[in-house]
């Protein structure tokens, strides 16, 4: 057994936030059942990667490198962490919780006959880990029965990225045995689809509006807030699938990320990937029927109530204060 | 082309959810149920698919004996028939042991395309299709938008994080998990609901599939997520709410 390893992923040459937090989480687990906390970086020529990290954690450091896997697909990054987890065998396995882990690592747990526990928000005693149910409208507590390595991935902003280890790792290098047959995916560039027209990472104030709105025909109603308070509009992302207003105005994980003074959120629950594009708001006011909404985790004000009789009835008080 | 569509029944997103006696899981009765939201978009991509290029579209799902309305819904929606993994244990196993059941049901079919939503709306583990993949030994590839059928194989569209995307080449057969909002939904028609009646929907259980309920992952206790910040709920009518709310906005954040 060789103790805890996180799972680094490195995004334009460098280790991203969430791959920072993971390493975090990691080491607290590690150091909760006095376990060695390593670290892995996959891909192609990551020396100057590992360095950064070996100053960051004391356990070791691991270099997973193959030409192959130069560019991320699911068959590379799985046959290769396949390989190097079952020579390492390790008591757990932690990664951040991105779409590209989201992609190959519930395939890597399954050919290592284990299901990885995704998208962790707290770990407790035991160690049992919390992940959301019904889009964050409950907790659920889970815990690894089965022998082998646990997987876990943990959610974005749930782990402080203050690392508790002090650095002087060792590197070495593992060469996982891939050939370009086994990989069966061709991907290819990452593209934007329109040029952005509207910048709503600037604007100082935003009203977005989610599915509780229910008809396209209703959404002057929160224009006419907009234009009141002189804010930006934005969405959750029903909305823009549904085409009611442009996937430029989505604000989440998908969409944009937006910071203003003030976020006014109605008819929107609060999912996570909706949280994560608005959580940097100053001030969040959430006007929601639901009193248990999750929106109401991260509102500094909230209205529980009907939006079709509060946004006219705030557009109208607005449009009184200003005058 | 012959396209398999994984559906799962899901509580109505606008339901009221009680944690039931054991702790361990929601309260069923009573619940109104739905189609999961990205699972219609699996099945939306799965009927044009079949539109452009022929074929068949089989939807299959596991669950007791209510998610027979969601695969009665998919019918009327054009899927041509049904395979129904009869078990109320669903939330006894883990997505590896689902995997199991939906791979040893999909085998004998040989299609030569499987979606999934990308991930259900109340368990949410996002993993289903993508273990589906490795327990067929199929590829695959994730949060998928668009969908085309090429010479080779398929041209897919994948999305990526803050508003970027990828296109993917793959060869078929191949599994996706479809992201929702790729394609605008149908609705079923009245002459689709009638059609669906006549529709095949074959029933097996996990016992004839050889898939027994284990877990390695088990879900032990379910709460009401504590509340970490303090929000001040403005009380009263609208009126008086949306007037409380504008002296805040004024004094305390300093925006009007
Ligand atoms: C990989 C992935 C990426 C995603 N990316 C994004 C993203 O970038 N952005 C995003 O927003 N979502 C994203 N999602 C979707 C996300 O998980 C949620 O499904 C979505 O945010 C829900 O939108 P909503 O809150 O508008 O709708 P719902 O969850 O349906 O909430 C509607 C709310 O309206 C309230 N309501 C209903 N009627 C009224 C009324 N009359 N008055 C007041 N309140 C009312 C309800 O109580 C409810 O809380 C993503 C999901 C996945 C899996
Ligand atoms: N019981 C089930 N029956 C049929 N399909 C399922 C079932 N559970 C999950 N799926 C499929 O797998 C996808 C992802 O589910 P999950 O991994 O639970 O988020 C869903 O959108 C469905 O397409």
């Amino acid at each position: 057994m060789s103790g805890v390893w996180i799972v680094l992923e490195q995004r334009e040459g460098r280790v991203g936030r969430i791959s920072w937090e993971a390493l975090a989480a990691g080491q607290r687990l590690a150091a909760q059942f006095n376990l060695a906390a390593n670290a892995v970086l996959i891909g192609s020529q990551t020396e100057s990667l590992a360095a950064e990290v070996a100053g960051k954690a004391n356990g070791k450091v691991v270099r997973v490198e193959h030409p192959l896997l130069t560019t991320y697909t699911a068959d590379g990054f799985s046959l290769a962490l396949e390989q190097f987890f079952r020579a390492e065998a390790p008591e757990y396995v932690v990664f951040p919780h991105t779409y590209q882990v989201r992609d190959y690592a519930p395939a890597l747990a399954a050919r290592l006959g284990q299901v990885l526990i995704g998208d962790v928000t707290g770990i407790g005693e035991g160690p049992v880990f919390i992940r959301q149910l019904l889009q964050g409208r409950l907790n659920g507590s889970y815990r690894h029965t089965g022998g082998g390595p646990c997987f876990i991935s943990v959610q974005s902003g749930a782990f402080r990225a203050e690392v508790i280890e002090t650095g002087g790792a060792e590197v070495s290098v593992f060469t996982p045995a891939i050939e370009a047959v086994q990989i069966r995916t061709k991907p290819g560039e990452p593209f934007r689809d329109s040029a952005q027209t509207v910048d709503l990472g600037s604007a100082a104030m935003i009203v977005s509006v989610g599915r509780g709105i229910k008809e396209a025909e209703n959404l002057p109603l929160i224009q006419d807030l907009a234009t009141a308070l002189g804010a930006e509009m934005a969405a959750s992302r029903p909305i823009c699938d549904n085409g009611w207003l442009p996937m430029e105005r989505q604000v989440g994980s998908s969409g944009q990320t937006v910071s203003p003074k003030l976020y006014i959120a109605v008819g929107i629950s609060g999912a996570i990937q909706h949280l994560v594009g608005m959580k940097g708001s100053q001030c969040v006011v959430a006007i929601n029927k639901d009193p248990d909404a999750p929106i109401f985790e991260v509102a500094d004000y909230g209205i529980v109530g009907d939006l079709f009789e509060v946004v006219p009835a705030l557009t109208e008080a607005i449009k009184a204060a200003k005058q | 082309m012959k396209i398999i569509v994984a559906i799962k029944q899901v509580p109505e997103r606008d339901a009221q959810v009680r944690i039931d006696a054991a702790g361990n899981w929601i309260e069923e009765t009573d619940l109104q149920w739905a189609l999961n939201e990205s699972d219609a978009y699996a099945l939306e991509e799965a009927l044009q698919l079949k539109e452009k290029n022929g074929g068949e579209v089989v939807v299959v799902s596991a669950g007791p004996e209510r998610v027979g309305s969601t695969i009665r819904e998919a019918l009327a929606k054009g899927a041509d028939r049904a395979i129904h993994i009869d078990c109320d244990d669903l939330n006894q196993r883990d997505a590896l042991s689902v995997a199991k059941l939906l791979a040893e049901a999909v085998k004998p079919e040989s299609p030569d395309l499987v979606l999934t939503g990308l991930q259900s709306d109340d368990l949410g583990y996002g993993q289903t299709g993508v273990i589906l993949a490795a327990l067929l030994e199929l590829p695959h590839a994730s949060l998928i938008l668009h969908v085309e059928k090429t010479t080779t194989g398929l041209h897919v569209k994948r999305e990526l994080e803050e508003g970027w995307f990828q296109n993917i080449e793959l060869p078929t057969p191949a599994v996706l998990t479809i992201q929702s909002g790729g394609s605008k939904l149908r609705y079923a028609t009245l002459m689709g609901i009638k059609r669906a009646k006549t529709k095949e929907v074959r029933r097996i259980n996990p016992a004839e599939l050889g898939v027994p309920a284990s877990a390695m992952v088990a879900l032990e206790r379910i709460a009401q997520p504590q509340k970490q910040k303090s929000t001040q709920i403005l009380p009263g009518s609208a009126k008086e709410a949306a007037a409380a709310l504008v002296e805040k906005l004024k004094f305390e954040v300093r925006v009007l």
